[in-house]
């Protein structure tokens, strides 16, 4: 008992990323922003070098966004993260984070193999838009320590996360989770579990509504966007947050709703889906429903 | 060799194509207008350093050196003739 309080006061030293896509290579980022090493596995050495070059630029800069980020060199950094394309090099890390494809027939063989390749006693982090936690847990034989975390983007900037406790999660593994969010110094709003959570299950109402009024040519994506900041006060509009998450992601994610669901408030916005099928994503392709 | 009126309006361009406002004042703090967003804040720092072929080093990350178009061009300029911030 003495050994196990123990361990609970022990900071991390390794977690692993499993996917570094957008927000996997953000969760890297602020992990090597706050002294944590990381070991990023992702399947091609193309999406772990854009998430090299992504995280060495985004903690070089951090420090001019954020007064308390530290100033790391290159070598600090990359010395910091193993990226790799082999899953079981994740097996000596304490906790591990996925953030791979929205996609279950994705998700479920790699969980399957977490499972079989990390000790009993490690938590895994779900980092999914709308996939139910309870779902994950069930392709492990370790539910209890199947845990949500939504983090949102840009991941080192923003200092609140949405968690999801899946049916079987534990109070165990939501403290052990919690520790690790104070070392990255970020706060979490619990909440239970069903797809899409909070944020999504309303957010992507919003995005697929406004694409729908985009579809109308009842604003143009600038008009629809501005009346989110200036009128409503938001940070940033529906269409561009839908190009900064990737519209692929968002029209995944409205697929997971409607399938779970069975309800038409979340059929994807035809234009959407075309703008996908056009290689039109978003930020991310240089294009969505703005250019960049 | 980057002048500053010519800076200024590469950089004034670049913010303007990309939060689509009107009258973009050059002195107007992007930041603490809200104009800007750290997401913005980190391409545009990756825009100066590309389009001018200056490096932001660790004694420029401070948010004074992009924190409007004046200061963001001042900084670029600074750089291009030599002198560190």
């Amino acid at each position: 008992m003495k050994s196990h309080s123990r361990k609970n006061i022990m900071n991390f030293k390794t977690v692993g990323v499993v996917g570094v896509g957008n927000i996997g290579s953000g969760v890297l980022a602020s992990l090597v922003l706050h002294g944590i090493r990381a070991v990023a596995v992702d399947v091609s050495e193309k999406s772990l070098e854009t998430a090299r070059a992504g995280i060495l630029q985004t903690v070089r800069l951090a420090p001019v966004l954020r007064k308390d980020a530290p100033k790391l060199t290159r070598n600090e950094v990359l010395e910091r993260i193993a990226f790799t394309t082999r899953l079981e090099e994740v097996s000596t890390c304490e906790f591990i984070i996925e953030n791979v494809t929205e996609d279950w027939a994705v998700k479920k063989p790699i969980y399957e193999r977490l499972d079989r390749i990390a000790s009993a006693g490690v938590c895994f982090g779900a980092n999914t838009s709308c996939i139910s936690i309870t779902r994950i847990g069930s392709a492990t034989s370790r539910p209890d320590k199947v845990i949500g975390i939504h983090f949102m983007n840009p991941v080192h900037m923003m200092p609140t996360v949405e968690v999801i406790r899946g049916q079987h999660t534990s109070a165990e593994t939501l403290a052990t989770l919690n520790r690790l969010l104070a070392q990255l110094k970020k706060e979490a709003i619990v909440v239970n579990d069903l797809p899409g959570f909070v944020s999504n299950r309303i957010s992507h109402l919003f995005m697929n509504e406004a694409a729908f009024v985009f579809q109308d040519g009842l604003a143009t994506a600038a008009q629809i966007d501005a009346i989110f900041k200036k009128c409503f006060g938001h940070k940033m509009g529906p269409l561009e947050t839908a190009d900064l998450i990737g519209l692929d992601t968002v029209v995944s994610s409205l697929d997971v709703l409607y399938d779970s669901f069975k309800d038409s408030k979340f059929r994807c916005c035809p234009l959407l889906r075309k703008m996908v099928e056009a290689g039109h994503c978003g930020r991310k392709s240089g294009r969505g429903f703005h250019v960049y | 060799m980057n002048d500053s009126k010519n800076v200024k309006d590469i950089v004034r361009n670049f913010i303007n194509n990309s939060i689509n406002i009107d009258a973009l004042g050059d002195d107007e703090d992007l930041f603490e207008t809200g104009l800007i967003n750290s997401l913005f804040a980190v391409q545009l720092m990756t825009f100066v350093e590309r389009k001018f072929g200056v490096e932001i080093g660790g004694d420029d990350l401070h948010i004074d050196n992009f924190k409007s178009v004046s200061a963001t061009a001042a900084f670029v300029v600074r750089k291009s003739s030599g002198q560190v911030a």
